[in-house]
């Protein structure tokens, strides 16, 4: 197919930023169109991200709000941390997404309906007495532009005889064009991806390349647009980029990793949202020595990890909240084992079931205190979609320096969300370095829990000669490993693993701090909230208010600075997404007294709403 | 050079045995240690993985690799060990209650997966690390300290169960018929696939006598068959056998039916339907049987497929490159 872009003949507006909201039904295909929408952006040099959001059903009841599925995307000309607040365009398929959405879309903004999805049917399911296209506040609110897009879809593949069902289905592809028009984006990219995906059903992959260039076409010569808007590409570090997901970033970290510390891998699992895409993702790395297990259950799932690590591979395993909490009394076995292992945690609403698909960070004392008896583990999260990567390395590199088990505490917003990522150079990822003990002729004992300077006993692994030990969940002895109920010993052991964990602060990077070291104000965060905490510190910091911000990628231990770092300011807050988990600790751990901004929607925070409560609290600092 | 001939003191670790006096684990730690040997596998190749319970205990007492893990899934820590390494002889040490009950969805995917691992399954039909309680094999009406009127559970039929889960080897054996015990493990050691057998273990503190029935020198002829590949099946010095009427199996008296009429062991059946019905052969009705019931060799295993994808794999997409993978797909260059 020849892949062109048609240009436009209409005024082009160069604006710095775009947010843009594509909702529809799910199977309206939006989580596609978004993606499209973001990989375009980010080939053309923007810095994006982006927020999927959809309904835990797989095919929740057709026209209803709780069918809707929507995907945000913002792409920019300068960086950016988040998908955006307010919307400067929504996209809507129906009335239900309409009315679901509309109160994210800044006034002014451009609303494009699918004129053909607002009927009396479709009103009932959105349960809507009338057509809210029609009502009069709409028109004086936003810049409302009626499509009738399956109408048009349906007449510009008409000719390649798909039946209706078929035809109504490249409507997506349509809003696609339209959008793609509306802000200068390039159709390239998505030719592309129409030929991989549909190559082999051409008839497909001519309709979806017809209703694109439709869509096109369309917002070429409607009146309703009398201009377009063009995004110029951003100036980020230089370096090769491609578009990443977060659960995408922390399978290839994971693969890294087994490369640079030249172990083969063994990832065991349990299906579960939104951790699934992991396996998904490492499936396709056979060919890196990777192994993947889908086991009977989240028991299984760990325990055939703890195998794999006590044979001698990089072991993984990989769960949300509920499946975590099966994995308990594991994760207690391996920590006692001392055999090094990485956990994931993608974090979703709890507690139970709670909200699979929405985002949620409630599991940091889960990851903290949830095992019986004393069983400190490390406990790292990612920042953003790309930081997954590093993340994945730097917990095997503790994994294997300290022989326990590390968790990763991601969350279902950075899971699914992406973003630019750098692509590293091979050669600059950090080594690891693993010895196992050799093989002896037996003539002198081995002792299994002897330990080195980071206090790790060593790795001797099954077939060695000579080092043959049990392992178990009952306590050792120190240095033999044999079983022991001395309570001396076990008070010993107890301590010696703590203080095994404990000292992993002093071997990673002190804290960083963005803005000054003292001040008014610190903002301490975790995990993915950093683009909005980051971004509204920025503002506040910008309307000249002492306000700094830490965000922590080590949750235990904590850099060594930390402690200080928070006395240094005359007040600490601590945006989360649960009850105020991370601020407990923080306040028991450093006794200093923290305010809490705390939400639990199943969404993330707004900057706006963070730049109001600083800036709230920033000013009665001042004034103290 | 020459390999050194190892004795079954070899295999015993320096830790003191801690059953009850009079405990049937004696006698299974003894027999494994007198077959390992046999089997020339060197000790640092062999891994016990045990879960929780009496019979778990079990690694600590062997010189080998070990692992003492979690009640219930010791088949998942072994199926991660076997699946990474292979090269590895693994046993699984797991008692009615461990694989029966809180391990019972670990034990039948272990099974149907066929792991080349061997269980041994020590059955004694009660709970006894936690002091009396009633487990998944108790029979019914059995009064225990968590059943004063009578247990009211049907029991679970561990080689039934097994063989509904696709089992490729299952056999049985009993702690105090020590030379069927070993020839039983070396049988299982030698299969490729996982191997089960149940070893009859008496409990003498909390479940005493439980299967004198079949333990007992003097009970043992009438109430136990053993099961010989190719032969009929006889019991009671030769005097009684089985046939198989219609659908089922009944007793007959040798002298009286002509031998050709007698049910003939075939443990290489691929149809399971006998080795079931074996399998539920129950006393006091019928003489329960001991020895392989099913032993069907050419089924793929778990861990040589797993290892054979990521031959396939590096052979098909070549040797995994980081570059490649992490460049793949649509790129673009910030100067």
């Amino acid at each position: 197919m020849t892949a062109s872009s048609p240009t436009t003949i209409k005024n082009v507006q160069s604006v710095s930023g775009i947010t843009v909201r594509l909702a529809g039904d799910s199977g309206d295909g939006m989580q596609l169109l978004g993606t499209q929408l973001t990989n375009t952006s980010a080939l053309a040099g923007n810095d994006v991200a982006t927020f999927p959001d959809f309904p835990a059903e797989i095919r929740a009841p057709r026209g209803t709000r709780a069918g809707v599925s929507g995907f945000q995307v913002q792409f920019a000309s300068e960086e950016i941390f988040t998908p955006g607040d307010v919307l400067d365009a929504l996209v809507v398929m129906n009335p239900a997404a309409m009315v679901t959405n509309l109160s994210d879309l800044r006034k002014g903004g451009i609303l494009i309906a699918n004129e053909d999805g607002f009927n009396d049917k479709e009103f009932k399911l959105a349960k809507v007495e009338s057509n809210p296209l029609d009502a009069s506040v709409i028109e004086e609110t936003y810049r409302v532009v009626k499509v009738p897009m399956t109408t048009l879809t349906r007449d510009a593949v008409s000719s390649f005889d798909l039946g209706v069902k078929l035809a109504d289905r490249c409507k997506n592809f349509f809003a696609m064009g339209l959008v793609y028009w509306l802000f200068g984006r390039s159709l390239e990219p998505t030719l592309r991806f129409i030929e991989a995906k549909f190559g082999k059903k051409p008839d497909v992959a001519a309709a979806n390349v017809a209703a694109l260039r439709a869509g096109w076409a369309f917002g070429e010569t409607t009146e309703a647009f009398g201009e377009s808007y063009q995004v110029e590409a951003a100036e980020l570090v230089p370096g090769t980029y491609r578009n990443i997901m977060g659960n995408q970033a922390i399978a290839m970290g994971l693969v890294a990793a087994s490369r640079i510390s030249g172990k083969d891998m063994f990832y065991g699992t349990y299906p579960i949202t939104p951790a699934s895409d992991i396996l998904h993702e490492l499936t396709k790395f056979k060919n890196f020595g990777v192994r993947t297990f889908q086991a009977e259950d989240e028991i299984a799932a760990i325990c055939s990890t703890i195998g794999a690590a006590f044979g001698g591979s990089m072991a993984v395993t990989a769960s949300s909240g509920p499946g975590i909490a099966l994995k308990g009394e594991a994760m207690g076995l391996g920590m006692i084992l001392e055999l090094p292992m990485i956990i994931i945690d993608v974090q979703r609403g709890g507690p139970s079931t709670g909200l699979p698909t929405k985002t949620e960070q409630s599991d940091l004392l889960q990851a903290m205190f949830g095992r019986n008896g004393e069983s400190p583990l490390p406990v790292l999260a990612p920042r953003s979609p790309g930081d997954c990567f590093d993340i994945a390395i730097e917990a095997w590199r503790l994994a294997v320096e300290c022989m326990c088990p590390v968790i990763i505490l991601s969350d279902g917003y950075i899971a699914n969300g992406s973003e630019p990522w750098r692509i590293p150079k091979i050669a600059d990822l950090p080594k690891i370095k693993i010895t196992h003990p050799e093989g002896s002729d037996g003539e002198t004992a081995f002792k299994p829990y002897q330990r080195d300077e980071n206090l790790a006993r060593p790795w001797a692994v099954p077939g060695t000669p000579g080092l043959m030990h049990r392992v178990g969940g009952l306590e050792k002895e120190d240095v033999t490993g044999n079983v022991s109920y001395d309570p001396d010993n076990h008070q010993h052991m107890t301590d010696t693993r703590a203080a095994k964990v404990k000292m992993i602060a002093d071997r990673v990077p002190p804290q960083d701090v963005f803005g000054a070291e003292t001040g008014d104000l610190l903002v301490v965060s975790w995990g993915g909230t950093y683009g909005s905490n980051h971004t509204a510190v920025d503002r506040v910091r910008k309307a000249g208010h002492k306000i700094s911000h830490i965000h922590l990628r080590y949750l235990n231990p904590m850099p060594a600075n930390v402690g200080k770092l928070l006395k240094s300011f005359k007040k600490v807050v601590v945006p989360e997404l649960n009850s105020g988990q991370l601020r407990m600790l923080l306040r028991s751990e450093h006794l200093v007294d923290c305010i809490g901004i705390n939400k639990v929607q199943g969404k993330p925070f707004s900057v706006t709403e963070l730049v109001e409560r600083f800036t709230e609290i920033v000013v009665a600092a001042e004034n103290e | 050079m020459s390999l050194p001939v190892l004795k079954a003191a070899d295999f015993a670790s320096d830790q003191d045995v801690r059953w009850c006096p009079g405990c049937g684990d004696y006698s299974i730690l003894a027999q494994m240690k007198k077959v390992l040997p046999e089997l020339g596998v060197p000790r640092e190749k062999i891994v016990f993985i045990s879960g929780i319970g009496c019979s778990s205990r079990f690694p600590y007492y062997m010189n080998t690799y070990g692992m003492h893990s979690i009640h219930g899934r010791a088949p998942g820590f072994a199926t991660g060990l076997k699946s990474t390494r292979p090269d590895l002889m693994v046993w699984v040490i797991t008692g009615d209650g461990d694989a029966l009950s809180i391990g019972g969805n670990h034990f039948i995917h272990m099974l149907r997966r066929n792991i080349d691992v061997n269980v041994v399954l020590f059955n004694n039909r009660i709970y006894g690390l936690t002091k009396g309680q009633y487990s998944p094999t108790s029979k019914e009406g059995q009064i225990t300290k968590s059943t004063p009127m009578g247990s009211i559970d049907h029991p679970i039929m561990p080689l039934s169960l097994a063989l509904a889960a696709e089992a490729t080897f299952v056999a049985r054996s009993i702690d105090a018929h020590v030379k069927h015990l070993g020839e039983t493990l070396a049988r299982a050691a030698a299969h490729k696939g996982t191997s089960l057998v149940e070893v009859y273990q008496n409990c003498n503190v909390f479940n005493d006598g439980a299967m004198a029935y079949a333990q007992e020198k003097k009970q043992r002829a009438q109430n136990v068959i053993e099961l010989q590949h190719g032969k009929p099946l006889i019991f009671d010095e030769g005097k009684k056998g089985i046939r198989l009427v219609g659908n089922h199996l009944e007793i007959v008296n040798t002298a009286d039916v002509p031998a050709d009429d007698l049910l003939i062991h075939d443990e290489k059946a691929p149809n399971p339907s006998i080795h079931m019905m074996l399998a539920r052969m129950s006393y006091p009705e019928m003489p329960e049987p001991i020895g392989v019931l099913r032993a069907v060799e050419g089924v793929a295993t778990y861990d040589d497929q797993i290892n054979a994808q990521v031959e396939t794999a590096k052979s098909t997409k070549g040797e995994g490159d980081l570059d490649k993978l992490f460049s793949a797909g649509d790129t673009w260059t910030v100067k």
